[in-house]
């Protein structure tokens, strides 16, 4: 009993330790992803000089950071100054914490590829996510500067906004699976392969675009980037910080994109499971195989979607603000609701009652 | 360990609410909101309502909370001015807050027998029993719940609209 309970722990620790590295290190590779795919995007290279095909780029960029004078202006509110950027950057990293990387499988009790798996994990990840506006919001605020308040007050009104488009898209999933689990929405999905995945199978298309749609503005990227519109309001909520604390907003930013990326792959794409459903199990029978292949399926998975944000982002010119609250409440949230009771009347009427 | 965690985030809760009382500046008694919202959030947890607790993060801390903010942002509200107080508080108010508190107390302590059994960390309920509950063992209370929050909803854009 006491030495389960210590194996567990250490096995967590050691779990949570190189989640978050690979994590940090998916962060950083995703910025260089962007900066060399837009860069194609717009006829140029991107960064090509450190490293081969600028591989390096990314840790050099690091080291700038780390080594750059961290300012702090003097009129601003220096306790929530200071404590918004931890917010941000604390909250998109916890999301992923809910998240199965790959199938069920256990060592000494202790599941191997998912930190917890929780009855709820959908609205941890809900949660978490819309906690994390206060570290935007605050940083505007306590920065005392006209363009950050507006880039922040933007920000709030935003997420407001479309997390209610975002929450309601979602239920189509959730009624389907029967479950908020992500752990058991996958295994619904796994049984046959594509055919089964809810983007195809379940006909859960439209709460796919939804889902889409809103998490862009949730995470503030193009084409609803306003809290941060470079030729509007300089950068936006983050203008007076520097050094690490300006790159805890960035990594919030692009973890936050890893983890809707990961939600859209478990909720619409069968998450870990393959696309050829079992066909292939009789052949790749090895532990090694088995454990391994649904983790390069979800990483597949996942990295399509981060091409997906970059791809939209080199080319969607970004909304009017009138346009982006008339677009969330007036479009998404109507369509979102009549998913919910389509969905709900094709259930009732084709499905056997439990 | 649920007791543990029920002394800390008590402590947590109790600490956020008197915070948000003596903080002078209007945001810094926001976040003591937002603390003691989440801290509610896990004593629910603790008593086994998960669906509960998560929807008190992601409806109190998350929207309501977000909205409080905002608008404290929006206005830029200033630090408040001490007052000493109106005479009527201190002549009602101190009386009826002892008066409550040892009503409490009374109740809890005679009655505590009915709690005896009762421990954090023994009940679960799923979000299926929850819905059940909801859906069916209670829907008319419910939708008539519903209908209420869409008479302040359209009271609200009755009060909002302009005349023209």
């Amino acid at each position: 009993m006491e030495t389960g309970f210590v194996t567990f722990v250490i096995i967590s620790i050691v779990k949570i330790l190189v989640i978050v590295v690979i994590l940090l290190m998916a962060v950083a590779y995703t910025v260089l992803l962007e900066r060399k795919l837009v860069g194609r995007i717009q006829n140029r290279w991107g960064p090509s000089r450190v490293g081969p095909f600028g591989l390096l780029q990314p840790l050099v960029d690091g080291a700038k950071l780390f080594l750059k004078e961290d300012l702090m202006p003097t009129a601003v509110y220096r306790p929530l100054y200071i404590i918004a950027p931890m917010i941000a950057l604390s909250c998109a990293l916890m999301s992923i914490s809910v998240v199965p990387f790959g199938a069920n499988i256990t060592y000494h009790g202790v599941d191997l590829f998912q930190i917890t798996d929780v009855n709820i994990g959908l609205l941890v990840i809900l949660g978490i996510t819309s906690i994390g506006v206060y570290g935007i919001a605050l940083s505007g605020w306590s920065s005392n500067n006209k363009y950050s308040l507006l880039g922040s007050l933007r920000a709030s009104a935003q997420v407001i906004s479309y997390e209610l488009a975002l929450g309601l898209s979602l239920v189509g999933v959730v009624m389907r699976a029967g479950t908020f689990s992500l752990r058991d929405i996958v295994n619904v999905q796994a049984t046959h392969g594509l055919i089964s995945w809810n983007f195809f199978g379940g006909f859960q298309f439209v709460a796919f675009f939804i889902y889409l749609m809103a998490a862009y503005a949730e995470t503030n990227r193009a084409p609803f980037d306003l809290p941060e519109a470079e030729s509007e309001l300089t950068a936006g909520y983050h203008t007076e910080y520097s050094s690490m604390k300006f790159a805890m907003f960035f990594m919030a930013e692009y973890a936050n994109m890893i983890t809707v990326g990961c939600v859209a792959t478990l909720l619409f794409f069968g998450g870990w499971s393959s696309p050829f459903g079992h066909l292939f199990d009789n052949i790749l029978t090895g532990i090694a195989a088995q454990a391994v292949l649904p983790v390069f399926w979800f990483v597949l998975k996942v990295f399509f979607f981060l091409f997906l944000y970059i791809w939209v982002r080199g080319t969607l010119p970004r909304f009017r603000y009138d346009q982006l609250m008339g677009f969330g409440w007036k479009f998404l949230v109507p369509v979102a609701i009549a998913n919910i009771v389509v969905t709900s009347l094709w259930m009732g009427i084709l499905l056997p009652v439990q | 360990m649920h007791l543990a965690l029920f002394i800390v985030f008590g402590a947590l809760c109790v600490a956020g609410a008197l915070n948000l009382l003596f903080q002078r500046h209007p945001i810094n008694s926001a976040l003591s909101l937002i603390v003691v919202m989440s801290s509610l959030a896990v004593l629910y947890l603790l008593l086994g309502a998960e669906f509960l607790a998560a929807a008190q993060v992601i409806v109190y801390s998350g929207a309501i909370m977000v909205l409080f903010t905002f608008v404290i942002m929006l206005l830029n509200a200033g630090a408040e001015e001490r007052t000493h107080g109106s005479k009527m508080a201190y002549i009602a108010g101190i009386p009826g807050a002892a008066i409550l508190v040892s009503l409490l107390t009374f109740i809890f302590l005679s009655n505590r027998g009915s709690f005896a059994q009762a421990r954090i960390g023994d009940y679960m309920v799923t979000t299926r029993d929850l819905s059940q509950v909801l859906f069916r063992d209670l829907l008319l209370p419910f939708e008539v719940t519903s209908v209420l929050i869409l008479i302040a909803i359209l009271g609200a854009v009755a009060l909002a609209r302009k005349e023209h």
